[in-house]
């Protein structure tokens, strides 16, 4: 430890007494303070301009779910927040549910961009960017995440498993997706990837670890993949707008994403010991399922603890 | 038009200043330090352009690098400034310059390795990582992980297992 810092009693500065803790700290330059500014357009300044033959629906409705994806999984990782079983641990959840928060911006920012329809109307005036207003003023039918993201955190083990299915195929999905038409989602997959790897490693070490463990530990691993498992078949469903979106060359299907992400799969169940699960897929209602809207019993009280501060004031500064 | 504030002013002039602005979060490193700093331009018409770049998709200092950002430039009497961002080629750990690096360790953190090289499939990590670090605060070499997460979206957490000093590690990205 350095021990050459004067200490306070040699220091006039150090001893003035203050109103508040807080006083002193900025100085006179209060936009030093990094988080007091307000959050504006996440893609401000950024070539936002389409190919012209890109379908401009299309690409927002693929931006959207992507978007959507990120934004739930981040929700639900934010609630781990204070209540982790370690420091460690919650300031690593924390720091994941930030980087998809990042990404889910973006995206939402890219679809609102793509097609302006799709935003919410809002009131004259309001100060809501299109971004927050897709997040926090839609409806659950019109939310396009995958199922997987939206259940309860469960214990420890359900979001780790829940977090390394989630991150596996997403990191697959955005590694091909450096290649798409658009820019815009190019970048944000680029830039998606390198976090995700960060991610994928860190569920992937808490799977093989839990699993490794004590019985107890061992136990919960199984019974979160029984909770997990029947949502991945939904991962690796295509849906009309992911297949405009590949027509155009700016998305992906993602069912050309499965052998790789069984593969990484197989890598990790086999150094933690465990099988394959065999338990049934959820299916869809009627053939729908959360690509169309269609969401489970979890959702409903997800949104409405999301949303309840922006929609109570519409037009808010934050 | 021509604001004659600008006039007489260079593009030398722009980039002193833009290249003098602090990072929010690790105000010991100017953002030509670290890196987000991607370039500084004029037009003829006096108006400055600044490109920057986040560190990370969530990073929450982007609005407030942008406001520092033209805050300073406006003082400088650069009536117009115009500050853009660019997603692509994402920011790498390893654009932090020598400077940066020698800044952080001089306040007891401890500077990234290379970054992976991207391209082809992501390689998977099981064990924790081995990285070459040693204390920023005695030196030693005997460090472990404490979490590849921290305080902020770039850096992991470590230990000295000699002087027992907790550290920021500046993560490879």
């Amino acid at each position: 430890m350095q021990t050459d810092n004067k200490s306070a009693g040699d220091n006039p500065a150090a001893a003035a007494v203050h109103d508040s803790v807080y006083d002193g700290l900025l100085g006179s330059d209060a936009s030093a303070w990094a988080f007091g500014t307000d959050f504006d357009d996440p893609l401000a300044g950024i070539d936002t301009s389409i190919a012209a033959d890109v379908n401009h629906e299309a690409l927002a409705a693929y931006a959207l779910m992507l978007g959507d994806d990120a934004l739930i999984m981040s929700h639900r990782l934010t609630q781990w927040c204070s209540r982790a079983p370690d420091l460690e641990d919650d300031v690593a959840l924390s720091n994941i549910a930030l980087d998809l928060l990042g990404q889910a911006r973006l995206l939402l920012a890219r679809a609102a961009a793509a097609d302006p329809q799709i935003v919410p109307d809002m009131p004259a005036d309001s100060p809501v960017p299109a971004d927050d207003a897709l997040a926090f003023f839609r409806d659950e039918p019109q939310f396009r995440n995958v199922r997987l993201v939206e259940a309860d955190n469960g214990d420890f083990a359900v979001t780790i498993t829940r977090l390394l299915v989630f991150t596996a195929w997403r990191l697959e999905i955005f590694s091909a997706l450096t290649r798409s038409r658009d820019t815009v989602l190019a970048a944000v997959a680029a830039k998606g990837v390198k976090e995700m790897t960060y991610h994928r490693d860190y569920a992937a070490r808490w799977f093989v670890t839990l699993a490794q463990g004590t019985d107890e530990s061992g136990r919960r691993i199984e019974a979160a993949l029984h909770t997990v498992w029947p949502y991945v078949g939904e991962l690796f469903e295509t849906v009309g707008a992911e297949q405009a979106a590949v027509a155009d060359g700016v998305g992906i299907d993602p069912t050309t994403m499965r052998p790789a992400f069984d593969g990484l799969l197989d890598t990790i169940f086999s150094a933690a010991g465990i099988d394959v699960p065999a338990t049934s897929q959820m299916g869809g209602v009627n053939g729908r399922a959360g690509r169309d809207g269609l969401h489970t019993e979890a959702m409903g009280p997800l949104l409405a603890q999301m949303q309840s501060v922006a929609r109570a004031h519409p037009m808010g500064r934050w | 038009m021509v604001a004659s504030t600008a006039l007489g002013r260079t593009l030398a002039d722009a980039q002193r200043i833009a290249e003098s602005v602090t990072d929010p979060e690790m105000p010991m490193l100017t953002l030509a330090d670290l890196g987000v700093l991607r370039n500084v331009g004029i037009t003829q018409q006096g108006s400055v352009i600044v490109t920057i770049t986040p560190t990370y998709s969530g990073c929450p200092a982007m609005a407030t690098m942008r406001d520092d950002l033209t805050r300073r430039l406006r003082s400088a009497s650069f009536d117009d400034v115009e500050v853009r961002t660019v997603l692509y080629p994402a920011w790498s750990s390893d654009w932090i310059t020598i400077e940066g690096r020698r800044k952080l360790r001089e306040h007891g953190m401890s500077p990234p390795g290379p970054a992976a090289t991207t391209g082809g499939p992501i390689p998977l990590t099981l064990s924790p990582p081995r990285r070459d670090i040693s204390c920023p605060q005695c030196g030693s070499a005997q460090t472990e992980l404490t979490s590849e997460f921290g305080s902020t979206a770039c850096k992991a957490l470590y230990r000295c297992a000699d002087c027992g000093e907790p550290f920021d590690h500046v993560k490879e990205i």
